[in-house]
């Protein structure tokens, strides 16, 4: 009996060995690490695709700097950032970078008898709410633009990110876009020297603080002003409209990006053309290395983004996130085809 | 030989290098800082002290605002939460029926159990709303013309800042500061005090005169606890405090901490002398809490040498 029972649990073992031996003859780890911002629709990816390759994708979201910092020393496949790099950092670092996913940032208020969607502003307007020079919401300046809003005479509270992140960096992009005085006083990145206000960790915290003041405004995610009901505002584009955060005004501003003609893919989607386009949108975008030591590793790593790109779009926008157009997919492959090379300095065959 | 004097030899062995893993660590954790802020120390030099810019977009550091942010809502917590743990230990060990002694004493410790996030979230979704609602208002429409402390009581009624982030400090070093004051009121010999009492003296005068004085150092011991728990916590303050980086003496406007400064920015810092000037604030904390725990030491030492009997 008890010699049964030992020679069971031999057999047991060495079959769980044999299984974790063939499970990893054939399934990649792919690792990943940056940005906070593609986590959500990242880690549902990896999912679904381990599902249908069993490859397993790890991505540690540590923040944008980490991802960079991760990829410079080639301890992972890719980095995530939610600023692109200048050109002269990717040769520095012998990086090629494409956008994997966009995301729209909305402006939210905090006003009595305001609804969601019925205040009008314009980016001129927010630069100067965010550098203290428009204080009060009966600003005439405001109220020129929204005529039958009640809006009353209380002190403007700014809300801000207290943490780096590329909300952030979207949010005072489009700023400095829209005003010169932005532009040279606080300037863009993920974290700025904001002039005023009280800062939030993460989209939550600003998110809080905004429900919370009395007369303040914030800028969140779509994803968190959707899913908190938070009075959102509507904001004019470059067309001269005044449009609403919805996936639609996104899909026009994406769909609008000239992803071909930007060296390095560095294109930043605020203040897109287009009469439909909402003017406050950014994108991920993902670090290689040029030079892969590994071909094998590498075309998984591809294969994962390729598939990210057409079979995960739905994914994508269930978690309001807006997806790379078709035409972009097929210049960042010509882009993976030209770009990467193995180290004997011959290109490397993709095969997609 | 024996087995019992290898054992003995290993013990010594093991006991000794448990003895030697703090030294170490702490000389250890010091080099790693002073090595991750290397950049910023040379480029800022002391201005970094008595900069109140920072600006991550001209890479532009200065470390005067946390610094002001956390000695002052330490020094906040510190007056707020002293008087009350000193009730609270006064009233368990001298005024308490016994049947509420031990209850009032256990419910103490559990508010030392509580998790800080939990403080914070408390401070920022229950206390910020309250506070700006019924006291603010009043205290900047009231106090915040007085001369000279008026300038404190000024700012936006948002519920969230300085002061806000000093008072959740205070609730949460009053079971340290307490259950210290408590134990070492606890151990003042009961004759000495049987004897004051015998004599006629009161209660407050059985506190200042015999229990206090014999007891001092103790107490002294339990604020400076409760101080270097207050100057390094990081999430209630987070929640609370409104992480701006702006030098104002204005206690209801947003400010920050080395430790909310240090948790809100170091995962997305960007830049090496981004990285860098933030461990820089990580080394000065670290020095302002050695500052403060050795600064304790030598008034125990002072009041010890000078108390005559047998100090507790």
């Amino acid at each position: 009996m008890k010699n049964n029972t030992r020679s069971a649990v031999v057999t047991l073992s060495i079959s769980v060995l044999a299984m974790i031996v063939s499970l990893k003859g054939r399934a990649t780890t792919i690792t990943g690490a940056g940005s906070t911002f593609v986590y959500p629709v990242l880690a549902k990816w990896a999912a679904t695709y381990q599902k249908i390759t069993g490859d397993q994708i790890n991505y540690q979201s540590i923040g944008s700097g980490g991802g960079i910092h991760q990829i410079e020393s080639k301890t992972v496949d890719f980095g995530a950032s939610d600023m692109p790099l200048e050109h002269a950092d990717l040769v520095k670092n012998n990086l090629v970078q494409f956008p994997i996913i966009s995301g729209a940032t909305v402006p939210v208020v905090h006003l009595a008898g305001v609804k969601p969607g019925q205040l009008k502003l314009t980016g001129s307007l927010l630069a100067e709410m965010y550098l203290g020079k428009i204080t009060k919401w009966n600003d005439p300046q405001i109220a020129k633009l929204n005529r039958g809003v009640k809006l009353p005479n209380q002190a403007i509270m700014v809300v801000h990110r207290a943490d780096g992140s590329g909300t952030t960096f979207i949010w005072t992009d489009y700023l400095s876009k829209e005003s010169a005085d932005w532009k040279t006083r606080v300037g863009e990145g993920t974290a700025v020297n904001w002039p005023v206000g009280v800062g939030g960790k993460g989209n939550e915290g600003v998110a809080s603080y905004v429900k919370q003041i009395d007369g303040s405004i914030g800028y969140v995610e779509y994803a968190y002003a959707q899913q908190n009901k938070m009075i959102y505002a509507q904001v004019k584009n470059r067309a001269g409209k005044f449009v609403e955060p919805t996936m639609k005004s996104f899909r026009a501003a994406a769909a609008g990006a000239e992803w071909g003609k930007a060296k390095d893919y560095h294109l930043i989607l605020t203040d897109a053309p287009g009469r439909a386009s909402w003017p406050i949108a950014g994108s991920t975008f993902i670090l290689m290395q040029k030079t892969q030591a590994n071909p094998a590793q590498t075309r998984e790593v591809l294969h994962f983004l390729h598939w990210a790109y057409t079979s995960g779009v739905g994914a994508a926008e269930k978690l309001d996130y807006v997806p790379i157009p078709k035409k972009a997919v097929g210049e960042i492959v010509h882009t993976w085809q030209t770009a990467l090379k193995m180290q004997n300095g011959a290109p490397l065959e993709i095969g997609l | 030989m024996r087995p019992g004097v290898l054992l003995d030899a290993m013990f010594e062995r093991a006991a000794w290098l448990a003895a030697w893993v703090v030294p170490i660590t702490l000389v250890a954790i010091l080099f790693v800082l002073w090595m991750g802020c290397r950049l910023s120390l040379q480029h800022f030099g002391a201005g970094f002290l008595t900069s109140a810019t920072w600006d991550p977009v001209a890479q532009n550091f200065g470390a005067l605002v946390p610094i002001y942010g956390t000695l002052v809502t330490s020094a906040i917590a510190l007056i707020i939460a002293v008087p009350v743990s000193f009730g609270i230990a006064l009233f368990l060990t001298e005024l308490a029926p016994g049947f509420l002694r031990g209850p009032l004493g256990v419910a103490i410790d559990l508010l030392a159990a509580i998790p800080s996030i939990i403080f914070g979230m408390w401070g920022l979704f229950i206390f910020a709303p309250y506070f700006a609602a019924h006291f603010e208002p009043w205290l900047i429409a009231h106090v915040g013309s007085w001369p000279v402390i008026g300038g404190w009581f000024q700012g936006a009624p948002i519920g969230i800042g300085v002061f806000t982030a000093g008072f959740i400090l205070a609730i949460m070093i009053i079971p340290f500061i307490s259950a210290v004051m408590r134990d070492v009121f606890a151990l003042v010999p009961p004759m000495m005090k049987e004897s004051a009492y015998g004599m006629g003296a009161t209660t407050w005068e059985v506190t200042s005169r015999i229990v206090l004085p014999q007891s001092r150092s103790g107490v002294i011991g339990g604020i400076f606890l409760g101080l270097g728990r207050a100057l390094g916590e990081t999430m209630a303050v987070t929640f609370v405090i409104g992480n701006a980086h702006e030098l104002t003496h204005a206690l209801f406007m947003p400010g920050a901490t080395i430790s909310s400064t240090l948790a809100n920015e170091f995962t997305e810092a960007v830049g090496p002398m981004y990285t860098s000037s933030l461990i820089e604030l990580g080394l000065i904390l670290f020095v302002i809490t050695f500052i403060v725990l050795g600064g304790a030491r030598w008034i125990l030492r002072r009041i010890t040498s000078r108390t005559v009997g047998a100090p507790i």
